[in-house]
């Protein structure tokens, strides 16, 4: 941006007509740069986001398998979906709604005190954060072989200890009532982003606003329940969403360990449509399960942009909205 | 502040503890269970410390498949992928807060609803897209997008970056007869360092950690991957735990290295995603 100043001492120096053409010019030469620069992302853009989400919603009416020519054939898969034609769409639903909605409340509020704790001055605080934060470091998959282990019904240390303790063992992921808990449980291992970002909330709240509430006579619940959580609001939100969608892609979790069974109860949502696309070789119908789960996240992101106007905090306007 | 009672203290050192065992717990009994005798994995109840060290089950592990092979690719496709989103997405972020071209902010915004945009809704079409160019089965589906922005996530981080920078360092390079090529490579992206490890660090987690990827294009064992390498394992080997957690604990250890010398970077990394979301 170019000072009044500046600006005058350019008009001196510069016949207007001159200037006015020289600036098209700028104008023209910014554009150029600007669309060359940005040329990457707006190929892969086209590429890999908007003519695939376009090819998804055409593939959907069709009966398109690799290699073979693609068939109009309507609504036809999303009949079969949504009649219970096909036996593992209602089932996969089911599981995952099942997952997302009990791990997700339970995640935000376990790495809600979590950050909490690990927001309290005490020594070895850092050292706190960083083992909070590694689980997230480990391959998926791998953690996902690592609690196999641990959860293993006859040999796994965690019915071991439970033994020694005389408190009931449980089959885990063997059994089709405790599959999804168990997954649930295992959730809760990789919670670290949550947790950092809860952190950096509260690392914002002003420390007066403590010391006000303790002037008033107020402890420590009236600290979380008047400023805590009111000023963390938006993280709250935030976080809340983010840990909805990425749960409804669960897939690694349970195609490493359970592979959907037993009895199709830990069939996640991804997973099915996985098995349909690339194992089953039916494309049509796997595209028609991928654009529903784009309807839902849509949805879900819609939720984002509605209510984080109204919920978001503004640092310096000092009051909630 | 008032001081915190050691009651308070204690309760504190209490749960983080509790919430501690429970984060590193499984880390030390996988790297337990990897060096257990075969003998003794079965032995009720377990015991905590190995009786005897057996490191020839890293050795057994390793040699089983060609685990060298899914390193190489493993190294080969995140590199590849650092490189590409490390000059992809600045160069984009340059775009987006230095160049003042004319719809760019409208541009940025359309670009950013990619951001909500899960792999699952285009994995499909990019399948078939790959698989019509015969890359399938190649490098080159699980590289690519590296290129070609390296994700919307890490151009609006790094975009975000860039506007902190003061803009008067381009005005004076300007009147200095720089252009944009060398405003990039000598103020924007020096000034950037902290941002761009951040983003490369992310980066490597997401490409070496990747699971669905891999598994969704590449379909021949000589192009596996690490994590497809233990998947494979795994439906050979699935009740020699002790061999299993051995091939895990080797997977797991680069991405350990690399946190523990770079903590600070992630730490910090995720809380920026979280504030400027």
């Amino acid at each position: 941006m170019m000072s009044p100043l500046e600006d005058a001492v350019n008009g001196v120096q510069t016949l207007k007509p001159v200037r006015h053409s020289s600036r098209k010019h700028q104008a023209a030469k910014e554009l150029r740069y600007g669309l060359l620069f940005a040329s990457p992302v707006l190929a892969g853009y086209l590429l890999f986001v908007l003519v695939p989400i376009a090819a998804s919603i055409y593939l959907s009416f069709t009966n398109y398998s690799v290699g073979m020519v693609p068939e109009w054939i309507g609504i036809a898969n999303y009949k079969t979906l949504f009649t219970g034609a096909d036996p593992f769409f209602y089932p996969a639903v089911k599981a995952t709604f099942y997952y997302v909605f009990v791990s997700v409340p339970l995640g935000i509020i376990i790495s809600f005190f979590a950050a909490v704790l690990l927001n309290q001055k005490i020594a070895g605080r850092a050292f706190f954060r960083g083992i909070f934060y590694l689980p997230v470091i480990i391959p998926l998959a791998a953690s996902s072989m690592v609690w196999m282990w641990l959860l293993q019904p006859d040999f796994g240390i965690v019915n071991a200890l439970l033994k020694q303790l005389h408190l009931p063992t449980s089959q885990w992921l063997g059994d089709t009532g405790s599959v999804v808990p168990t997954l649930i449980l295992f959730s809760f291992w990789t919670l670290g982003n949550t947790i950092v970002i809860f952190l950096a909330g509260l690392q914002g709240i002003p420390s007066q606003l403590y010391e006000a509430i303790e002037i008033d006579g107020g402890n420590r619940l009236h600290k979380l329940f008047y400023i805590t959580i009111p000023m963390t609001s938006s993280i709250i939100f935030f976080n809340t969403v983010i840990a909805f969608i990425n749960g409804f892609q669960a897939f690694v979790q349970p195609s490493v360990m359970t592979q959907g069974g037993p009895n199709n109860k830990s069939l996640f949502y991804v997973l099915y449509l996985f098995n349909e696309g690339f194992k089953s070789s039916r494309m049509g119908s796997a595209s028609a399960i991928s654009v529903l789960l784009f309807l839902v996240i849509a949805l879900f992101t819609a939720l984002i942009f509605f209510f984080s106007k109204s919920l978001v905090y503004y640092e310096g306007k000092g009051e909630q909205r | 502040m008032k001081q915190q009672s050691w009651i308070n203290k204690a309760m504190i050192y209490l749960l983080l503890g509790i919430g501690s065992l429970f984060c590193l717990f499984p880390i030390f009994w996988m790297v337990r269970t990897s060096l257990i005798d075969m003998g003794e994995l079965y032995q009720i109840p377990p015991g905590f410390i190995p009786k005897v060290f057996k490191w020839d089950n890293f050795r057994t592990a390793l040699d089983a498949y060609p685990f060298g092979r899914f390193f190489l690719n493993s190294v080969i496709i995140t590199s590849l992928a650092i490189l590409g989103v490390l000059l992809s997405a600045s160069l984009c972020a340059y775009s987006f807060s230095r160049i003042d071209w004319k719809g760019r902010d409208q541009v940025f915004g359309v670009i950013l609803t990619g951001l909500m945009i899960p792999f699952f809704v285009v994995m499909i079409p990019q399948y078939v897209f790959w698989n019509a160019l015969h890359l399938t089965d190649t490098f080159v589906p699980l590289v690519a997008p590296a290129w070609f922005g390296g994700g919307v996530f890490n151009i609006f981080l790094l975009r975000q970056f860039f506007l902190g920078i003061p803009r008067e360092l381009d005005e004076a390079a300007k009147v200095d007869g720089a252009g944009h090529v060398r405003i990039y490579a000598v103020i924007i992206v020096p000034l950037a360092k902290q941002a761009m490890i951040v983003i490369g660090l992310l980066t490597f987690l997401a490409n070496w950690n990747d699971y669905l990827g891999p598994l969704a294009f590449i379909t021949s064992e000589k192009n596996y991957t690490l994590m497809q390498g233990l998947t494979l394992f795994q439906g050979s080997y699935s009740a020699q735990w002790n061999l299993m957690m051995a091939a895990t604990t080797v997977i797991v250890i680069p991405s350990l290295v690399i946190f523990l010398i770079a903590q600070r970077h992630f730490i910090e990394g995720i809380a920026m995603t979280g504030i400027k979301g």
